[in-house]
């Protein structure tokens, strides 16, 4: 038997949610008693897993084109090729899209959202966020084989050097009937799934033009930019700036929060973030009440104080 | 064009979260119930297809007579059909495997489900569907054109999206972005009146074994006040953020 994880890469290289899911498969390995196993594909430093744990990296070189149906394949060969009884995911988009069809395939037991190691493996014990980060539920898995989304942020890195075999893996993959026409995605931009600090304006921005001001901040610390759902709605900023319940969801270490009143709907969409500030001059706006950290004052005085404040920050500490 | 829309019954998205007897089941007491919003986008879609394409849209939920009423809002928005498989579903594949069940007897090009559900936030069934079915599948659709048997659609992504094609019969995880807000129906007068004579057919399950049992849930911790700090004193919000929460 073993514990199996999809590492992800992104243009042959992993992802930092890769090297939190071997850590969170090395946990569950442990507690298994066996080997961690990876699989990737086209990934061009594998070797990188061998920090965080992975005894055994399987490597894919085709597709070419992420394809859900064509990876949920990969995945699931090599889960029966390993005997793989745990298989853990993240919970990228790419690997939310593919995680059902490879637990359909092997009968696994499938959940999402899970925020720590398995409380116990026999019975089969995680804890998983529900309610859009409302509550918890402890899910008992009762399949042979069983599948877990870590949520995102949820365990952390840590480190565990090994020496990990590398062998090339050449999965049966079907054609499919889904082509990919085109794709469009921002090369220098961070992006919300992906950033460690995000930065999120709402309607106390007054307009779009004024979006230079989240815009700053956010480069200032190298954070994604975000927005509430009425932004998005007005047309101030793309849908796919909207964070909240029906928009994207957030989990970075740092979420500021300029001008955003604090709905319900949004601070659901939030709520994984683990520091959360807010800059309102509205001090009953009810994100004060979910906030870490607060500002009452002026957005247009704060943001660029903070802006000048946070370079010579940087100055004195690099 | 034949369309199934899956309609999730959860709870309105400011309901207070409880639990009841020993922390093993959801606190339905004063709870509203609403389509869920992923749902919703995905049946303003299929209302789209039925008005310009002459598709059928049928709408399906798997739980209890409770469910109703929210399948009554879907015919009052303008569905042709509601089915109502009559079990608790444990969990998703149960969910799936009914649904399939109703698909594989009654035939459909375009199987609609939301990304995911706002109150177990699975994200699985359409998946499981597409899976089961053996049907082509695009997640977090933000774009759906159908021409004939093929579609294109546009899937987002972390950090950008990209476009497909596909020939039909086809599952989609629905999002927002799918139709405009401004394009979401409140059920009128008429709607609601002609929504009493459409057919709810009421179907017995599966019986399908689940695979996973939610056991006992909780609730987060209480989280401590928040530290303000006075806006001529950024200096001081720097040093929490480097110091004591250390996220720079």
């Amino acid at each position: 038997m073993s514990v199996l994880v999809y590492a992800e890469s992104e243009k042959g290289q992993l992802k930092k949610i890769a090297l939190e899911l071997a850590s969170f498969g090395r946990a569950i390995a442990d507690q298994l008693n066996t080997d961690l196993i990876a699989i990737t594909v086209n990934c061009d430093n594998n070797e990188l897993l061998g920090n965080y744990g992975v005894n055994e990296i399987l490597t894919s070189s085709h597709p070419e084109e992420f394809n859900a149906q064509q990876y949920a394949a990969i995945v699931k060969d090599a889960a029966q090729k390993k005997d793989a009884k745990v298989i853990a995911v993240s919970s990228s988009a790419d690997s939310r899209y593919l995680a059902p069809l490879a637990a359909v395939e092997l009968n696994a037991g499938y959940v999402t959202n899970v925020v720590e190691a398995p409380l116990s493996t026999t019975p089969f014990h995680v804890k998983r966020s529900v309610f859009t980060n409302k509550a918890f539920g402890i899910s008992e898995l009762n399949t042979d084989v069983k599948m877990v989304g870590l949520s995102k942020n949820a365990f952390g890195m840590h480190e565990n050097p090994t020496t990990p075999t590398v062998t090339e893996f050449s999965p049966t993959v079907n054609n499919s009937s889904m082509e990919i026409a085109s794709v469009d995605k921002a090369n220098d931009q961070v992006t919300i799934a992906d950033a460690e600090i995000v930065v999120s304006g709402g309607r106390g921005l007054k307009g779009p033009e004024n979006w230079h001001l989240i815009e700053d901040l956010a480069s200032t610390l190298g954070a994604a930019t975000a927005c509430s759902k009425p932004v998005s709605d007005m047309g101030w900023r793309p849908h796919s700036e909207h964070v909240g319940q029906t928009g994207k969801p957030v989990a970075s270490n740092l979420y500021i929060a300029v001008g955003v009143s604090g709905a319900i709907q949004h601070l659901a969409g939030i709520n994984a973030s683990k520091v959360k500030v807010v800059i309102n001059s509205d001090p009953e706006a009810p994100f004060f009440k979910a906030a870490d950290y607060g500002i009452v004052g002026d957005a247009f005085e704060v943001v660029p104080k903070m802006i000048e404040k946070l370079k010579s920050f940087q100055a004195e500490n690099t | 064009m034949k369309i199934l829309v899956c309609i999730s019954h959860v709870p309105d998205t400011t309901s207070k979260i409880n639990f009841v007897e020993n922390n093993t089941q959801f606190d339905t007491q004063g709870v509203q119930y609403i389509i869920n919003p992923n749902d919703e986008f995905g049946l303003t879609r299929a209302m789209w297809f039925k008005e310009k394409e002459g598709a059928t849209v049928d709408v399906i939920n798997v739980g209890g007579p409770a469910t109703e009423s929210t399948l009554r809002k879907a015919l009052a928005i303008g569905a042709d059909n509601a089915i109502r498989i009559h079990t608790e579903a444990l969990d998703a594949t149960q969910v799936a495997k009914e649904i399939v069940a109703v698909i594989q007897e009654n035939g459909y090009d375009l199987i609609i489900a939301g990304r995911e559900s706002i109150d177990y936030n699975g994200g699985m069934v359409p998946g499981m569907i597409a899976a089961l079915t053996g049907m082509n599948y695009l997640n977090n659709c933000i774009r759906l054109e159908i021409e004939g048997q093929n579609a294109t659609a546009v899937r987002e992504m972390d950090g950008g999206k990209e476009t497909v094609t596909t020939p039909l019969p086809l599952v989609i995880g629905a999002q927002k972005g799918l139709v405009e807000e401004s394009d979401l129906r409140i059920p009128n007068m008429r709607g609601i009146m002609m929504a009493r004579k459409k057919p709810l057919s009421v179907l017995e399950p599966q019986h399908g074994d689940a695979q996973v049992q939610t056991i006992a849930y909780e609730k987060p911790a209480p989280k401590g006040a928040v530290k303000l700090v006075e806006p001529e004193n950024i200096d001081q919000l720097i040093s929490l953020l480097h110091n004591e929460a250390k996220v720079i």
